[in-house]
């Protein structure tokens, strides 16, 4: 089996500064408060996934998720340790992030599909399907300004997931877009997965996760405290003993979760 | 739509000689990585274009508005009020080249040092070469030079000018200068404004230093006469150098009257490249070294 993703001892601190002015840091020192405190927001966590491993990441709020996300992303990297990954990377992170309100829908498509690595005949090639999963065909020429946060969440979440990849990385996407529309990413997060791909998904909603998942990490304040089988994962962080069976719900209530 | 989910073997059985190498997936940036991914480049020069006077009724005529006023206010001040105009044989045609080149230092100092703020939401999420927007804005600044070069050529020709070969390779070493000088020190400086957005405040300054260290209101000519032996201390200063091959490539020509030029003018901007070249390398080596820290400093 092939490795798709290798984290050793990752470590990312964070310096918290309180005050930025020459003048606020010196009264601040003189009376003996902190002026700059730095945490571990990712403390020496260590992993590897296997190419095709569909992985959940779970975790309280503020527990190093995202940061976690955002090294193996490239977004950031890790003050020690090292990530290593294979292959092109794409998935709902940030979607749409960086639109520009001014330009228009079809403008922003292909910048946006530039700036997640698409190349200009990429782009041209899967425009159509774009637009298509985005359901905006009558506002393509309409500035990105003028979009509902629902319509301006579909056009980055369509874009987003035409990158072809094989790691793909969701965080917590399925919060927006009404319920046909989140119905549709997930049946296309499935198809991500079942072709192969290593699939890494953060979300708090253990019934999305038991679908999607074969695996489970949790971190807590940065260290990584559980890698494991999904059932036992989701008992561990207790995410179990809400009012109703996860099984017994319908798919659609299950979106509505991941919140 | 369903070409994008290529049907692959389910099974995770793959050899591990056929796939991409393990690496960190933050390998691709650097300048080396602008330059590889230039589709995006453009995209996001054109987005900037587009974008930089849009819902303002002159639009792109700003860009002319703001040196044409400059011209207009030393022309008057210095050229009438200071007799300038005696003194230097056309004087107009000796500033407004003056004016095209420190105009596009000072455009692609000061945008290309707010960049990276100014991109605060695609720096934070996004996984890209981030010198990408300290290059994007040098370009978009490039870009406005185009037509005031055209004004400058149409504003010559009038006045009777003759090109030269030597004064076409001044003209082009000048543009290299200040593009490659312009984005290293965009890219030290935006990273800098990260941290301390002083640093962006201070860019007003150093641009008004730098519009009176150059030969601009008033002839090499002046300078070499009153200097003395500091002449040659002039020259060190980069811009001063590009002004004055600008100078060279469209004033001199458009007179008949003798202007004064330093010697060796041509092997001063090459030399002056060659300090620019450095000047990008210690640039990247900075913005590479404070751009971990960015996207949390944002």
């Amino acid at each position: 089996m092939a490795e798709s993703i290798r984290v050793e001892h990752a470590t990312k601190s964070f310096t918290k500064r309180y005050q930025r002015t020459i003048k606020q840091v010196t009264v601040a020192k003189l009376r003996g408060h902190k002026t700059i405190e730095t945490f571990n927001a990712i403390d020496d966590v260590s992993f590897s996934v296997q190419q095709g491993e569909s992985i959940g990441l779970m975790g309280l709020n503020g527990s190093g998720k995202s940061t976690l996300l955002k090294m193996i992303n490239g977004v950031m990297r890790p003050d020690q340790g090292t990530i290593l990954t294979r292959g092109r990377i794409a998935g709902l992170i940030a979607t749409g992030a960086g639109f520009h309100k001014q330009l228009s829908g079809r403008e922003n498509l292909i910048l946006n599909a530039a700036i997640l690595g698409m190349s200009e005949k990429e782009t041209m090639r899967k425009f159509d399907s774009i637009v298509d999963f985005a359901g905006l065909e009558d506002k393509l020429d309409t500035q990105v300004g003028h979009y509902s946060s629902g319509q301006n969440a579909r056009l980055g979440f369509a874009i987003a997931i035409h990158v072809d990849s094989d790691i793909f990385l969701a965080d917590e996407v399925l919060a927006v877009g009404d319920k046909p529309f989140k119905k549709k990413c997930l049946q296309r997060m499935e198809e991500v997965r079942d072709s192969g791909r290593t699939l890494f998904y953060v979300s708090h909603a253990a019934g999305s996760v038991r679908r999607m998942c074969n695996r489970v990490l949790v971190l807590r304040d940065g260290k990584l405290v559980f890698d494991g089988d999904v059932d036992a994962g989701i008992k561990f962080l207790n995410y179990d003993d809400e009012p109703e069976n996860v099984e017994d719900r319908d798919a659609e209530e299950e979106l509505g979760a991941d919140i | 739509m369903t070409d994008l989910v290529e049907p692959r073997p389910v099974s995770t059985e793959v050899d591990e000689k056929d796939l991409p190498p393990l690496r960190p997936p933050s390998a691709d940036n650097g300048l080396a990585g602008v330059l590889r991914r230039r589709y995006l480049l453009k995209l996001l020069v054109r987005r900037e274009v587009i974008s930089r006077y849009q819902g303002s009724l002159l639009g792109l005529m700003w860009s002319y508005i703001n040196p044409l006023s400059q011209f207009f206010i030393y022309y008057f001040i210095m050229g009438t009020i200071f007799r300038l105009h005696e003194g230097i044989p056309n004087f107009a045609i000796h500033i407004f080249s003056a004016i095209v080149i420190v105009h596009f230092f000072a455009e692609t100092f000061g945008a290309g040092t707010r960049s990276i703020v100014s991109n605060r939401a695609l720096v934070v999420k996004m996984a890209m070469p981030r010198e990408m927007f300290p290059v994007a804005t040098m370009l978009v600044s490039l870009y406005h030079v185009g037509p005031q070069l055209v004004i400058l050529l149409v504003a010559t020709t009038i006045s009777g000018w003759t090109p030269d070969l030597y004064g076409m390779a001044c003209l082009v070493v000048a543009i290299l200068m200040i593009m490659i000088l312009g984005t290293g020190l965009a890219l030290l400086f935006s990273a800098a404004n990260v941290f301390f957005r002083d640093v962006g405040s201070s860019i007003a300054i150093i641009n008004n230093v730098i519009r009176f260290g150059v030969p601009m209101i008033y002839s090499y000519e002046m300078v070499a006469t009153r200097f003395g032996r500091f002449e040659h201390y002039y020259l060190w200063n980069p811009i001063a150098d590009a002004v004055l091959l600008f100078q060279r490539a469209f004033w001199t020509g458009s007179t008949d009257r003798p202007t004064v030029m330093p010697d060796n003018l041509l092997l001063w901007g090459i030399g002056m490249v060659g300090v620019s070249l450095v000047v990008l390398a210690i640039g990247q080596l900075v913005f590479s070294r404070l751009e971990n820290k960015i996207p949390e400093r944002l």
